[in-house]
């Protein structure tokens, strides 16, 4: 038992570091040009924030339409607190919490709600954020935006392995968390309030966890947003921005990390690639997400999830799997010619 | 002989909806290792007793005494289901109430989660603590689902579960949080007589294995005939007999309720 622990710890292990410190490498010697560089790690802070929309959407099973007013409220915040001092890695920690508070604080009165509720009240948050920072102009630009070169707007190798290393982080505690029994109360929340309540779970408590939590990730993602882009304005608390987030846990599969995160990386890269269609490339995406919606409508991967650890196992059964479709074509080709 | 211990006691409970006195005045005493019927016409107000003493709802007036593991007296009219869980008390729903998207074994570890010995520092850095936590867990839920012979499916999806077997499921989760009070909303419906028979089986099996008392709803005459002990007839929110089977079968009240006047004079 403690083997295999330790085995499949090193297994993850690896897999991180290559993910993380391998193509970081691979940038930083110019292997990968600047340009893709800069594209995965969008797509890292997009896979953030798909995170945070999949714990509200796919995990507490609520409907957020305001996780870009988070990812904005994190954003700030780390400009602010950067700037008064504090270090970076500090206080991009810092807006993370200051955001779950502000989560902890909108999750009061709207928890109480459900669905469709749940969703106004979030989309009417967002927009709050937005004018709330467009108008505080002393402090934050207003619309103009603001200013915040750092050393990860310059080197695209630093930013790639803070954030991709950030993500890989994020998504280890996740799923520990999830595949706890906390995750198992959360999720029975999700499937039946009434009954969860009386197998002695508190609905309110763990629907409030799993926002906290949720409003946490997003900080995170804007706290690494601002110094990585260098210039944020208040339109990333638009509306938009939420539904975009959204899409691609839709589309990934609502409950599964992996397909969350494998849609905001495929989604990104494809708006990337579909520049030579020029502006037909904006009717592509919708027409892909209409595809996924009729023929898979559970989202790519549903809530199924990809395991190193279970690939690592099935990697020896793969030959034999390979050989045996291998004869069971041969001998179907032999039946076919007698 | 000394006096068996009383579990609960509910003293003149009423709940108002609106207008609508749907319960008045109920009170009842369940001792220990006791099985109590409660029986009566459609709409006689039988779920909303349970709702009550499982705190789904709180009674408008009137008081609900409980008397947890340590032999503590606990008013919980206004406790919040949750919290009646963890006292003691678990209850099934007549219609199944499943986390159906999850597996049989994990429906029955949501229930253990009140139990648990982790904090979330262990969960997300997986601590030895947090291994031997699961382990324990998991060791529970086997022993409970081989007990009740569902063993072999506990990595099905609960909703996949045949109908008999998913109210057996809603059983065993309900007894997973080890309560000292099970409240069993219409165990038997939707069942055929050969699958009541199994029931009333295993109903008289749990209340041996574990000790505990039973409440339940039910109304198959034989189930309720054949098992409990005692039982309680409600009709239009009151209670109108309360005693022993043979008792409550030649009840005029009773017959009343279920048959209608003529039948009495008949």
């Amino acid at each position: 038992m403690k083997n295999k622990n330790l085995r499949n710890m090193l297994i993850l292990g690896a897999c991180s570091l290559i993910v993380v410190f391998a193509v970081g490498m691979l940038i930083n010697f110019d292997i990968i040009d600047a340009y893709t560089a800069q594209i995965l790690t969008l797509a890292g802070i997009n896979a953030i924030m798909a995170l945070s929309v999949n714990i509200i959407c796919g995990i507490t099973g609520q409907l957020s339409l305001g996780q870009a007013g988070f990812m904005a409220i994190g954003a700030y915040s780390t400009i602010f607190i950067a700037n008064s001092g504090v270090p970076l890695p500090v206080s991009i920690i810092l807006a993370g919490i200051v955001t779950a508070f502000f989560g902890f604080l909108i999750g009061f009165p709207t928890l109480k709600l459900e669905g469709d509720y749940l969703a106004i009240v979030t989309l009417g948050f967002g927009e709050i954020i937005r004018v709330v920072f467009v108008n505080l102009k002393k402090y934050t630009g207003g619309p103009n935006g603001k200013q915040f070169p750092t050393i990860m707007t310059l080197n695209p190798a630093i930013a790639y392995m803070v954030i991709i290393g950030v993500l890989v982080l994020l998504i280890i505690l996740i799923q520990n968390f999830i595949r706890s029994t906390y995750g198992r109360a959360i999720l029975a929340v999700r499937d039946d309030e009434i009954a969860a309540n009386s197998s002695g779970i508190s609905i309110f408590r763990y629907k409030m966890i799993g926002f906290v939590i949720a409003s946490f990730v997003a900080g995170i993602g804007g706290a690494l947003y601002a110094p990585f882009i260098g210039f944020i304005k208040p339109d990333m608390a638009s509306f938009n921005k939420s539904i975009d987030y959204l899409i691609f846990v839709v589309l990934g599969g609502m409950g599964s990390t992996t397909g969350s995160i494998l849609a905001s990386f495929v989604l990104t890269s494809l708006q990337e690639f579909l520049r030579f269609l020029q502006n037909y490339r904006l009717l592509f995406y919708p027409v892909i997400l209409m595809l996924v919606m009729h023929f898979r409508p559970q989202g790519l991967l549903g809530t199924k999830e990809f395991s190193f650890i279970k690939t690592w196992e099935d990697f020896p059964c793969w030959k034999d799997k390979i050989l045996g479709t291998l004869k069971i074509k041969k001998s179907e080709k032999k039946g076919g010619a007698e | 002989m000394s006096e068996v211990k009383t579990v609960l006691k509910a003293s003149d409970i009423s709940i108002v909806f609106g207008g609508l006195r749907a319960v008045s005045n109920f009170s009842c005493e369940l001792k220990a290792n006791e099985l109590v019927g409660l029986i009566g016409p459609n709409g006689a107000g039988k779920t909303t007793v349970f709702n009550m003493l499982s705190g789904v709802y709180r009674p408008t007036e009137g008081q609900i005494s409980f008397w947890d593991r340590k032999d503590m007296v606990k008013v919980i009219n206004k406790a919040s289901p949750a919290a009646h869980n963890k006292i003691g008390i678990a209850r099934t729903f007549q219609n199944i109430r499943l986390f159906s998207k999850m597996t049989v074994a994990d429906n029955v570890r949501v229930a253990l989660h009140t139990s648990r010995v982790v904090n979330p520092f262990d969960v997300l850095l997986r601590t030895p603590r947090f291994f031997k936590d699961e382990e324990r867990m998991t060791g529970e839920v086997e022993q409970l689902l081989d007990l009740f012979k569902i063993l072999d499916k506990k990595d099905e999806l609960a909703k996949n579960l045949p109908y008999g077997e998913q109210r057996k499921l809603e059983i065993v989760r309900a007894l997973a949080s080890k309560p000292q009070l099970l409240l069993l909303d219409e165990p038997a419906a939707g069942m055929n007589p050969q699958e009541t028979e199994e029931l009333m089986r295993l109903i008289a099996f749990i209340r041996e294995k574990f000790n505990l008392t039973i409440l339940l709803i039910e109304h198959d005459m034989r189930l309720v005939m054949g098992i409990c002990e005692r039982i309680i007839v409600l009709d239009y929110g009151r209670i109108i007999a309360e005693g022993k089977p043979e008792e409550i079968q030649s009840n005029p009240q009773v017959i009343k309720a279920y048959l209608g006047e003529e039948a009495v004079n008949a």
